[in-house]
């Protein structure tokens, strides 16, 4: 098994007929995705890639049944895709858009809560790599071939540091279940407590390594969730010990800027409520390895 | 993005903000000539600089005649400002602020943030005006007040009277204040800040309510839509290298260590940083080179981390995702042959295409040192650092 994602998920690309949209998509059905269609308003009733078009994501869901989405839309109207999306009944929206104002992402939040929980969306990113289920399925901009499948499950704050991870375990023959990345923004629509629940109820993940970095307090909020209540081992390691105090580090929420942002805080409070802190980012894989040897 | 405490007051009081009059002054001449149109008997002369803490650092004059206000901005102008907050080498005074001083009877704190755990916006105020919010916050957690807004419907007036009556402020007062924190509270909404900071937030004898100090932060991702704002940018408040990196599209932070970055992924590029640390390292800036590495991007990245002086070594890591290694290699090597490179190169490739990536860098003859790994790379970079520092 997996979470978010599988195999038999129906997927729609938002922003489908653009250059990143057509570059993804194209990498994402080659990887086995089960893309069903896309949106690009105006281009309804075309095909692109060999899947039909639709002018919105309400027609798209009447006409394919599609489940979730991934965005290439501009941060100026991005937004407005997810929110349409939302509306649609899309249970899970993922945004690699990168640049979405964060009163946006406020509104965005607001709007979800319009939905009773039974068919609220889920949102992943904005401004991540996306996720994916080795072997499976990718709603992302991943390269797919540095995923083994297998029984730890990833969850990110950055890209390219969830690709260093899953390649040192993939070194090391361990495999992933699902992959996550939540994004850099200081506002995101899921977070690392988000996804580590799901891991919890994933009968196929054995453990779970979070991959945070300064600013903001969700890798403090989930790490006091898994004293309390995970019974998996998760591996954590934060990025930002040697970030100066104040200043944004590419990310727009990276960011010491409160009391508790900094990595060393962070870490400290990892390893106060249980998790295994790999003592450098060269050493993810080999961390993972012999908490896994443990098991 | 970061913008003077003048054009602060000039956005707030165009939301309804009172703020004492004044104006901004490029030279002594205009420092006087703008005391006496605003009129009064004391004014105070305030540098412009990016910074909180300038009173203790000398940046602000109380003057009572025009030859004071003269002799203030003279001090002040052309001079370099150094506070807690902008470190050793301070930030360029190129502008005054000039301004009627108001005599008050309190001092209170009145800030707006983007609440990260909450995901809302929290308007925080306290009666102990004048000091750091976050040293209340420490020493006497239960004087500040705060109140969250709800974002479809924005903050309400009985928010904004519930804390100008938890202020101990009088009835008259109270309207006053309200005006302020509802002004200040669509400012923050409607110009896409990340934070108002108005400290102090005055109350004068004759019950005016008036932001004495103010300082606002926009989100970068939204200046799009904010032209007049993203207008207000003073490059000479920040970095120069950070200029130049932002006018390629890169994100550059310059730190006092003597390895370059060129890294692609703030994540993987602060992991990096830190690897070389706990490598016995130090690392002198992050840089993230991007998605699409192209040599363009390849090469201003070499030419801006080779004008920090202190590099002794260069590490480039790229773990390629949309990126191919074997375009950032050839980036690599045709930045080698298009810039004199005088310090050690570690590059570590890794992701889509990282055997062809290998193969031209090994092929190009160049003197770059490979490496397989983040720890291998990190590793080396430190000893070609030391090695590159001693000969």
């Amino acid at each position: 098994m997996s979470i978010l994602i599988n195999e038999k998920t129906k997927i729609i690309v938002q922003g489908f007929t653009g250059d990143k949209g057509t570059f993804h998509a194209k990498e994402m059905i080659e990887y086995g995705t089960n893309v069903v269609g896309g949106v690009t308003p105006g281009k309804g009733g075309t095909t692109h890639l060999g899947k039909p078009v639709f002018d919105t994501v309400a027609d798209a869901v009447a006409a394919t049944g599609a489940e979730a989405s991934i965005t290439f839309v501009a941060p100026a109207f991005c937004a407005d895709a997810i929110m349409e999306a939302a509306d649609a009944g899309i249970q899970l929206v993922c945004s690699i858009t990168d640049g979405i104002p964060a009163q946006d992402m406020m509104r965005v939040k607001r709007y979800f809560m319009r939905y009773p929980k039974e068919r609220r969306t889920l949102m992943v990113g904005p401004n991540c790599a996306g996720i994916i289920s080795p072997g499976k399925a990718m709603l992302g901009i991943m390269p797919g071939h540095i995923y083994k499948q297998g029984n730890v499950g990833i969850v990110s704050r950055s890209g390219t540091l969830g690709y260093e991870a899953a390649a040192q375990m993939k070194a090391l023959g361990i495999g992933v279940s699902t992959s996550v990345g939540i994004g850099g923004d200081p506002i995101n629509g899921s977070s690392f407590l988000d996804h580590l629940m799901k891991f919890q109820d994933d009968p196929d993940t054995h453990a779970v390594v979070m991959i945070g970095e300064i600013g903001g307090p969700q890798e403090a909020e989930a790490s006091a969730w898994v004293k309390e209540n995970m019974k998996k081992p998760v591996i954590g390691y934060v990025a930002g010990l040697t970030a100066p105090k104040g200043r944004r580090m590419g990310h727009a929420g990276a960011i010491i800027s409160a009391a508790g942002d900094s990595a060393a805080e962070k870490s400290e409070i990892m390893r106060s409520f249980g998790l295994t802190v790999a003592p450098s980012a060269g050493e993810l894989g080999s961390t993972v390895a012999s908490v896994l040897a443990r098991l | 993005m970061d913008i003077h405490e003048y054009q602060a007051k000039e956005l707030l009081a165009g939301f309804g903000v009172p703020v004492p009059r004044g104006s901004v002054a490029y030279s002594p001449d205009q420092a006087v000539y703008t005391a006496t149109e605003l009129g009064g008997w004391h004014w105070a002369v305030k540098a412009q600089v990016h910074s909180g803490a300038r009173g203790k650092a000398g940046g602000i004059k109380l003057c009572k005649t025009y030859h004071e206000v003269d002799a203030a901005a003279r001090e002040l102008l052309g001079k370099r400002l150094v506070t807690i907050q902008t470190g050793p080498e301070g930030k360029p005074v190129q502008r005054v602020y000039v301004e009627v001083a108001e005599p008050f009877e309190r001092e209170l704190y009145l800030g707006i943030v983007l609440d990260r755990k909450a995901e809302r916006v929290r308007v925080i105020a306290s009666a102990e005006g004048g000091m750091e919010i976050e040293e209340l916050a420490h020493s006497a957690p239960e004087k500040i007040m705060q109140v969250v807004v709800e974002p479809a419907v924005g903050l309400q007036a009985f928010q904004a009277r519930q804390i100008a009556f938890g202020l101990g402020l009088n009835i008259k007062q109270v309207s006053r204040a309200v005006t302020a924190i509802m002004g200040a509270y669509r400012a923050f909404r409607d110009l896409d800040a990340t934070m108002v900071e108005i400290n102090p937030l005055v109350v004068t004898k004759d019950d005016r309510v008036l932001a004495l100090d103010a300082k606002m932060s926009f989100d970068d991702n939204a200046m799009f839509r904010q032209r007049a704002v993203a207008d207000m940018r003073d490059p000479s408040q920040e970095d120069p290298r950070e200029v130049q990196a932002a006018e390629h599209n890169l994100n550059y932070v310059g730190l006092d260590g003597d390895i370059g970055c060129i890294i692609n992924g703030a994540g993987l590029a602060m992991a990096t940083m830190d690897t070389i640390k706990y490598a016995g390292g130090a690392p002198a800036n992050f840089l993230d080179v991007g998605g699409g590495a192209s040599p363009e991007r390849v090469a201003n990245s070499f030419r801006l981390v080779l004008s920090d002086k202190n590099v002794k070594a260069i590490l480039v890591n790229i773990f390629a995702g949309i990126n191919r290694c074997d375009w950032v290699a050839q980036g690599v090597v045709q930045a080698c042959n298009d810039i004199d490179i005088t310090v050690p190169l570690i590059v570590r490739l890794a992701g889509t295409n990282e055997e062809e990536g290998r193969r031209i860098i090994r092929e190009s003859g160049l003197p770059i040192i490979s490496a397989d790994s983040l720890t291998e790379a990190a590793q080396k970079a430190v000893d070609a650092a030391r090695a590159h520092a001693a000969s």
